[in-house]
């Protein structure tokens, strides 16, 4: 490879242009450092003075999806905002996040959708204690079997699960051998498809997508193309924002049909979603616990936030800021 | 997912070659002979003890593997184990921070870094001034400017430090252990090997989650991961160095009476001092490849946008942060290769030295005076905004957009045609027949190609994929890497010759494999869904895009190390240029190839775990689902460890193999 030093080598030529170039840079700077803009001592004296609130730290855990962000920034901002607390914002997936509560590395997960074994392993009842339920985020998630809405109008006996053996050859792709594809989801969630497929007799191979990314690019190409396709998703989400999805029905949830994972064969309950906070974090009880524990707001509220973020591409603060300064009145609330 | 040109597998076989077996019938049709019997009892068989289970079930080795990770998890408060390794953990948080104070986040209550953007930018000018040049400094100097240009500037800085602490650390746990390894005897360098392949084919989700778990939460478990992955390149490299020193030398030497510390410090370690930077440099190149799997548990850097673009299917927002990874990627290559030349020709004396101190010094005041402006004033301190990043993203946007809409149908095609015509009978073959059939087919096939040699590696490889029960998987895994690679070597022979007979051609495709090996497989899974749809052959895709480049260049620089006069005397005989390729050229460079298919296929297994991320299913799922649910950890491990029995087992049937040949072409 060509470089400098070779010619260095050769005639010494390089170091002196450098030189020349050197000094001439070296004075660019100095002109400009003459030229203005603030001055950085003034601003750290202004930080000095400016008492930083009781709050202290608060460590914010972001899991993988827009909803989630919406809601965690809205808490976050108005912490940060009303209360002076300075928040860290950690970007980690769910089973990570309950390890953290333990270590002091993080204090809440503002949207849980349920996870039983983490419960087990961390809630004081039959774990270590170190996490504890903080009550409903107001939010309710709605899992369930849904189709493109294109589908939904060609097909309106498509929304009804005991017409979908009807159609499973067109639901057919190469990775379904020859039944029906039913697009599985991310694997991070709770799911039930291939039971449900079974014990309902459906004509249907449960494909799973592999992560969220592969299931909204799916739905969006289904509805582009006027593709078949049959998947599970879930409310709240953006995408609903750009496609209006349609729920297949299944056979109603009663209490205890979900008991046992092999015999499922209705849908999806709705999930209550909540907050889980550290427990060490609320012992110490700084002015956050109290917002984090008032916190609830509706699935409209959060698709709105997760819409800024997601649709019209802002920056979760300043969509969570924008939010906040269009529903004050909520947050006041929250503050008490 | 590593970035190196050629993950090297560099042990040397010093074994003496046993006289090959006389040979009836040629080793194809020895193949062909066990496929034919292979399909003949598939046919009566198929569908039978497949050990396919539903995606959510367990079994018992893998629940114990969970029982484990939990019983560790319990203990964490009392463990002495995990005491110590949670204060390292805090000890790299600690130097991260202190780091990121310095240059890339606000050090309160200065509203700003300690040193800003100028300063940093001037610094690290002129460290490469003083390192490698002024071709180095310039290049430095602009791909730095490119961070804060394109509104990166503190990402970049972060992932920076994350991967000069690891290449740090990775140096100092990296070179005894090279040393080791090139002094070691035959025992000790298979050990040392298989630990090596065995932390580079163990896909990087799967030791996620333990890491959190030791480590802690964020800027630590960034650091430690990507020491991991980055160490076994410098061993491996390093060592291969130290043991390559010439025995004449040595023994010249050692007639001195010199103690065998002298030897290392004396002769070993400064005759190896290239190959040992080319290490270091191949390990920088894998510390940065971890940028984007860091992010998962909150490591700082680059990484962190590039996934959440993911979360919200904004190819344009993935694309600018991941480019850059390419651009310090880059960088850090040329300079470290710029640096040891440099070095070289210092040592050699052929630099003025009065005249370089005098520069060096003039311009060190003037970086010196950039660093002082940069403390005072804003503007010097935090990076100017532009809409440089904006534009690139939405360009990115619109032509993935074009690209999507134009190619649709014709990539449908493509894909069912593969997935029909080659996937899925292949799949059918070697999934769902019996699995004792499968197991007892790939062992004849392993005789056929590798020998007596191979056998032993394959059956503990095969034995070991069956007790971690995830059978059915791993062959339908195993499905798609062979279908991958045969892909990548299709490309590879193609492109490469091609560039190997064109030097145009190789000046304008060499810049696009760079790209492809550095850049973060997550910046290309949404187009590549966009394209294909979630299916087996999507992950085909992202895997050959992944391993094509190293095979390409493997495949273009053996065909160009073709001596001239061997091929100018078959132009002589006057042979096409058809006969030239197939002939002379590829024959000639056949262990070009071998290594080529060998290196493709280990990428394309490092893809799977991403694989499962579009739609392939099988193991890659697994991890994905072991790193994403709790109580599925065994269950992702388990798969982790297929991988590196897949892995292990092909690279050494492919070894053997190659080996077999050799013996039988010298015979």
């Amino acid at each position: 490879m060509p470089n400098g030093w070779k010619r260095a080598g050769r005639k010494h030529g390089g170091w002196k242009q450098g030189g020349r170039l050197a000094a001439a840079a070296c004075a660019m700077a100095l002109i400009a450092g003459c030229g203005g803009g603030g001055s950085i001592d003034d601003q750290t004296q202004e930080n000095e003075s400016k008492a930083s609130g009781d709050c202290g730290e608060v460590n914010m855990a972001i899991n993988p999806w827009v909803g989630y962000e919406a809601s965690a920034y809205v808490v976050g901002t108005v912490a940060q905002e009303e209360l002076g607390c300075t928040i860290n914002y950690k970007e980690l997936k769910e089973d990570v996040s309950w390890q953290g509560f333990g270590t002091g590395e993080v204090d809440i997960v503002i949207e849980d959708w349920g996870h039983p074994d983490l419960e087990k392993k961390f809630f004081a009842e039959s774990g270590d204690g170190s996490a504890e339920d903080f009550g409903p985020n107001g939010n309710v998630g709605i899992i369930g079997w849904f189709v493109p809405p294109w589908l939904a109008e060609e097909h309106p006996d498509i929304l009804d699960y005991k017409n979908l053996n009807k159609y499973a050859k067109e639901f057919s792709t190469s990775e379904s051998g020859g039944k029906g594809q039913f697009l599985g989801a991310d694997p991070s969630y709770v799911q039930f498809d291939e039971a449900i497929v079974n014990n309902l007799d459906l004509d249907f191979k449960v494909v799973f997508s592999g992560s969220e990314a592969a299931t909204i690019t799916a739905f969006q190409r289904a509805e582009k193309n006027k593709e078949f396709l049959i998947g599970y998703f879930y409310e709240p989400q953006w995408l609903f924002a750009d496609i209006d999805l349609q729920r297949v029905k299944l056979p109603e949830y009663t209490d205890g049909c979900q008991d046992d994972p092999a015999k499922v064969d209705c849908d999806y309950p709705e999930t209550e979603l909540k907050k889980i906070v550290s427990t060490s974090w609320v012992d110490d009880g700084g002015p956050a616990v109290d917002l984090v524990k008032n916190f609830t707001w509706t699935n409209d509220d959060q698709n709105l936030v997760a819409k800024y973020i997601s649709e019209d591409g802002m920056a979760p603060e300043e969509a969570a800021k924008k939010w906040i300064d269009e529903n004050q009145d909520k947050v006041d609330a929250w503050i008490g | 997912m590593s970035v190196t040109t050629a993950r090297p597998r560099l042990d040397p076989d010093t074994s003496a070659p046993p006289q090959p077996p006389r040979r009836t019938l040629p080793r194809w049709a020895w193949a062909l002979i066990v496929i034919g019997v292979w399909i003949l009892i598939w046919v009566f068989t198929k569908g039978q003890d497949t050990l396919q289970m539903p995606q959510r079930a367990h079994t018992d080795v893998q629940q114990a593997l969970t029982e484990f990770r939990d019983a560790v998890l319990a203990s964490r408060d009392t463990n002495p184990l995990v005491e110590l390794t949670y204060q390292i953990g805090a000890w790299f948080v600690d130097v991260v921070d202190w780091l990121q104070r310095l240059v890339s986040i606000p050090d309160f209550p200065r509203p700003v870094p300690q040193i800003g953007w100028l300063g940093v930018v001037a610094l690290a000018t002129w460290a490469g001034l003083a390192a490698a040049g002024w071709r180095i400094a310039i290049l430095v100097g602009a791909s730095f400017l490119s961070f804060g240009l394109f509104g990166y500037w503190s990402d970049s800085m972060d992932l920076l430090i994350i991967t000069g602490v690891a290449v740090t650390i990775a140096i100092l746990i990296g070179l005894p252990l090279a040393v080791y390894y090139g002094t070691a005897g035959r025992t000790g360098v298979k050990v040392v090997t298989t630990l090596l392949d065995l932390m580079q084919t163990m896909p990087t989700f799967v030791y996620l989650s333990p890491v959190v778990l030791f480590f802690g939460i964020g800027a630590s478990a960034a650091v430690v991961c990507t020491v991991i992955y980055a160490v076994p390149p410098i061993i491996r490299i390093a060592g291969h160095g130290i043991r390559n020193v010439s025995r004449t030398t040595i023994e010249a030497t050692d007639s001195s009476g010199q103690t065998r510390w002298q030897r290392l410090t004396k002769v070993q370690l400064p005759m190896a001092r290239s190959t040992i930077v080319v290490g270091i440099n191949q390990t920088t190149m894998a510390a940065l490849s971890m940028a984007t799997i860091a992010a998962f548990v909150d490591g700082p850097g680059l990484g962190q946008p590039v996934l959440s673009a993911l979360v919200r299917n904004d190819v344009g927002n993935a694309f600018v942060p991941g480019a850059l990874i390419v651009v310090i990627a880059v960088m850090l290559d040329r300079t470290t290769t710029a640096a040891s030349e440099a070095s070289e020709k210092a040592a050699r004396g052929q630099i003025d030295l009065r005249m370089r101190r005098m520069v060096l010094a003039a311009t060190g005041v003037a970086a010196l005076v950039a660093v002082w402006v940069s403390r005072q004033y804003v503007w010097a301190a935090e990076f100017p905004e532009t809409s440089w990043g904006v534009t690139v993203a939405d360009g990115v946007d619109s032509f993935f957009a074009w690209i999507t809409e134009t190619f649709d149908g014709l990539t449908q095609a493509v894909a069912d045609a593969v997935t029909y015509g080659l996937l899925n009978p292949l799949q059918e073959l070697i999934a769902e027949s019996p699995w004792w059939l499968t197991a007892l087919a790939i062992l004849a096939l392993a005789l056929v190609f590798g020998g007596v040699r191979a056998l032993l590696p394959t059956v503990v490889c095969l034995t070991g994929l069956r007790v971690f029960g995830l059978w059915h998987d791993a062959m339908v895994t195993l499905t798609m890497v062979l279908v991958a690679t045969v892909l990548v070597m299709a490309l590879a022979v193609v492109l490469g010759v091609w560039m190997a007979r064109r030097r145009a051609v190789d000046l304008v495709v060499r810049p696009f494999l760079d790209a492809g090996q550095t850049i973060p497989p997550f910046v290309y899974l949404i187009p590549v869904l966009a394209l294909f749809g979630p299916s087996r052959f999507t992950a085909i895709i992202a895997g050959v895009v992944y391993a094509a480049p190293v095979a390409i260049k493997l495949v273009a620089d053996g065909v160009r190390g073709v001596s001239t006069t061997t091929l100018e005397a078959a132009r002589s005989t006057g042979s096409t240029t058809w006969q030239e390729i197939t002939k002379v050229q590829l024959p000639m460079a056949r262990d070009s190839l071998v290594l080529a298919a060998n290196q493709g296929l280990l990428y394309v297994l490092s893809m799977v775990v991403i694989g499962g991320m579009v739609g392939a299913g099988a193991l890659g799922y697994d991890i994905v689902l072991g790193a994403s649910r709790s109580e599925e950890w065994g269950k992702g491990a388990a798969a982790g460890i297929s991988i590196v029995l897949l892995g292990i087992m092909l690279d050494r049937i492919m070894r053997a193999s190659a080996q077999e040949d050799a013996d039988s072409h010298r015979a």
